[in-house]
């Protein structure tokens, strides 16, 4: 059972109502409620299998709910295409990272913008100025965002699968930036970094958050990474919201422990 | 390193070359191929063949887009050619004996019974048509990956020669569709500005209007390849999902995909048929699709100058080389048969050879060679999008 109920939609830029996924038999979320204020850091946690991935999936569009209703910015968006939800303004990274391997990093980020851009097929064949500018614009704003993510010059032009895995998940975070959007969304992001560089990351959601007023909902298995950074945690396990609120709150449930450890005594 | 990154040589295949050097390749390329039939006679062979070969690299230019930019494997592209043709069948012959409409046609041509377009709106209507057709034959593919996806496509071009061979019999407003086996004949020559049809007593201006048609249609895939569309279509190509979730319309863009391809096909089919000068049905085998699929693989899927390359070579071997060099040579070792009997047994072996020997085609494609060498793309995916 849902231990909050949905707050309003007022100060919220996501709010997931009573959302389920079935697949076949199996119930992969069942009726979980969430919200994520605008320009916070919320995360979500809990063991592995608890649904947090198939709940993302909803959010972004790639599976539809089989029950509930998503509402993002104020528009319902429980059964819109990815694509759309993008445009919106909703971005991601994915667990195992999903780039475009013989993309070159930048043409990664202009992928990113496609929902930004005009041009159609014959904008492409002929490219009248209106798209020749649209295209040195998203060229530029593609390089900007690599190099606020802290990726120089040189590896730009370099193919994604060329580059290092830390830089691999900058060019993701980079090609999610570069769709404007309003709400990020990262798939544990630290996932295979040492220590200094989640604490780098650590540093740099919080930068995202107050410099583009971002808002950034965090799926994480590195405890000091979400104790650090989140306003809010919730926890799942077997796709059931068993526990929400600040992480000293969430630190101390009895049920979190036990998802996490088993039984005590 | 300081210097600016456009200026820095374009290092490939471990040969730095300067940048300027393929611009000028490419016009020099050009411009023999322009004077080329000058040193020919006017209905010579060569001539013949090399028309032909261009006709195909129009084919194969627009099945590169579908297979090779987006990665969508079509089986059927062999329809876009029959379409192609039948618009300049239907449009340029006296196949409807009883109409009589004439646009732009040349005097010659207007005094025919029959529908008579201009070339030039023979070709745009191809086009229009097989778009519409590609349209349709991506539809039913959208939600299907891989090997699916050639299935279907593969039964769309099986449906298109059915109705090609039996449309004589397929009456549309009293009119059969086609002439079935028989085919649609004699076809008008090709009269652009009201001069004197082309004819094939003279093959040279008919070697000029491939060339501009494939000039033309090169530029549209060099435009294509590095524009949001084509950014879009690798992207597809590459991860499904991860295209989507960046804002990529899957259904949009794989459509305009097909319909590009196909547009391209239309057109070298409107032009095919005009220069055969007959559109019948047993043109529109399942064996020439698998002969264009196989251009664009010995060439390189996705790489624009290989499937030149590639068109051109596979239509040399299979227009001059089998039938007419090599032709007797099995008879010369004392065996019973043609080279030209084992036509597609030569064209099998030799697309074994190439993918043992160089699996990435001729002239790869940057992105193309990093998967073959390095097993990109092979990782299941887990997610499927829910269209």
């Amino acid at each position: 059972m849902t231990e909050q109920a949905a707050p309003a939609a007022n100060g919220d830029i996501l709010v997931a109502e009573r959302v389920s996924k079935i697949f076949g038999g199996l119930v992969a979320v069942n009726d979980v409620s969430f919200a994520i204020p605008r320009r916070s850091i919320v995360s979500i946690i809990g063991p592995n299998g608890a649904g947090k991935t198939t709940f993302f999936n909803m959010l972004t569009g790639l599976y539809k709910p089989s029950t509930g209703r998503i509402v993002f910015d104020d528009r319902d968006v429980t059964r819109s295409r990815p694509d759309l939800i993008t445009k919106a303004g909703v971005a991601r990274t994915f667990q195992n990272i999903r780039l475009f391997a013989t993309m070159t990093a930048l043409e990664n980020v202009m992928v990113g913008q496609h929902a930004r851009m005009k041009a159609g097929i014959f904008g492409s064949i002929f490219r009248p100025p209106r798209v020749r500018k649209e295209e040195t614009r998203v060229t530029e704003h593609a390089r900007e965002m690599l190099k606020f993510v802290g990726l120089r010059d040189r590896v730009h032009e370099q193919l994604a699968i060329n580059l290092s895995y830390g830089d691999q998940r900058r060019v993701e975070i980079a090609r999610a930036l570069a769709s404007g959007p309003t709400l990020l969304l990262l798939d544990e992001p630290t996932a295979g970094m040492n220590p200094q560089e989640s604490a780098r990351l650590t540093d740099f959601m919080i930068r995202l958050r107050d410099e583009l007023d971002l808002s950034i909902l965090l799926i994480e298995h590195d405890m000091k990474v979400v104790m650090g950074v989140s306003q809010r945690v919730t926890v799942l396990d077997h796709g059931e919201k068993i526990a929400e609120g600040d992480p000293q709150e969430v630190r101390a449930n009895p049920a979190v422990v036990e998802a996490y450890l088993g039984k005590q005594g | 390193m300081a210097v600016a990154t456009d200026k820095a040589p374009t290092r490939r295949y471990g040969i730095a070359l300067p940048p300027w050097f393929s611009r000028v390749a490419a016009i020099t390329l050009i411009m023999i191929a322009a004077v080329l039939p000058l040193f020919f006679t006017q209905s010579s062979n060569f001539i013949d063949d090399t028309t032909l070969a261009l006709a195909y690299v129009v084919m194969a230019l627009g099945l590169n887009v579908v297979v090779g930019f987006a990665g969508l494997l079509d089986l059927g592209y062999v329809a876009f050619f029959a379409i192609g043709a039948y618009t300049t069948g239907w449009f340029s012959s006296g196949f409807y004996a009883d109409a009589n409409v004439h646009v732009a046609v040349s005097s010659f041509q207007s005094h025919l019974p029959g529908i008579h377009l201009n070339w030039l709106f023979v070709v745009v209507i191809a086009m229009v048509l097989c778009a519409v057709a590609g349209v349709i034959i991506g539809l039913p593919t959208l939600r299907l990956r891989g090997d699916y996806i050639a299935i279907v496509t593969l039964a769309f071009g099986e449906i298109v020669r059915v109705f090609a061979l039996k449309g004589d019999e397929v009456n549309v407003a009293g009119h059969p569709l086609t002439a079935g086996r028989q085919g649609i004949t004699p076809i008008d020559g090709i009269s652009i500005a009201g001069n004197q049809p082309f004819n094939q007593l003279d093959l040279r201006p008919w070697y000029w209007t491939a060339l501009v048609m494939v000039l033309i249609v090169l530029f549209c895939n060099i435009r294509l390849r590095d524009s949001r569309l084509g950014r879009a279509w690798v992207a597809i190509r590459e991860d499904e999902v991860a295209a989507a979730s960046m804002g990529v319309p899957l259904v949009k863009t794989k459509l305009l995909s097909y319909a590009t391809g196909a547009a391209f096909g239309g057109a070298s089919g409107a032009f095919l048929g005009a220069y055969l000068n007959t559109v019948n049905a047993d043109q529109f085998q399942f064996a020439f699709s698998i002969f264009i699929l196989a251009m664009i693989i010995l060439g390189g899927l996705g790489s624009i100058w290989g499937v030149v390359l590639g068109a051109v070579t596979l239509s040399y071997i299979n227009y001059r080389l089998i039938p007419d060099v090599l032709n007797d040579v099995p008879q010369k070792l004392g065996l019973d048969f043609q080279l030209s009997d084992i036509g597609f047994g030569i064209f099998g072996f030799l697309l074994v050879i190439m993918m043992v020997l160089r699996p990435q085609g001729l002239l790869p494609e940057r992105r193309r060679e990093l998967e073959l060498e390095e097993g990109i793309g092979a990782d299941d995916q887990f997610v499927q999008v829910q269209a």
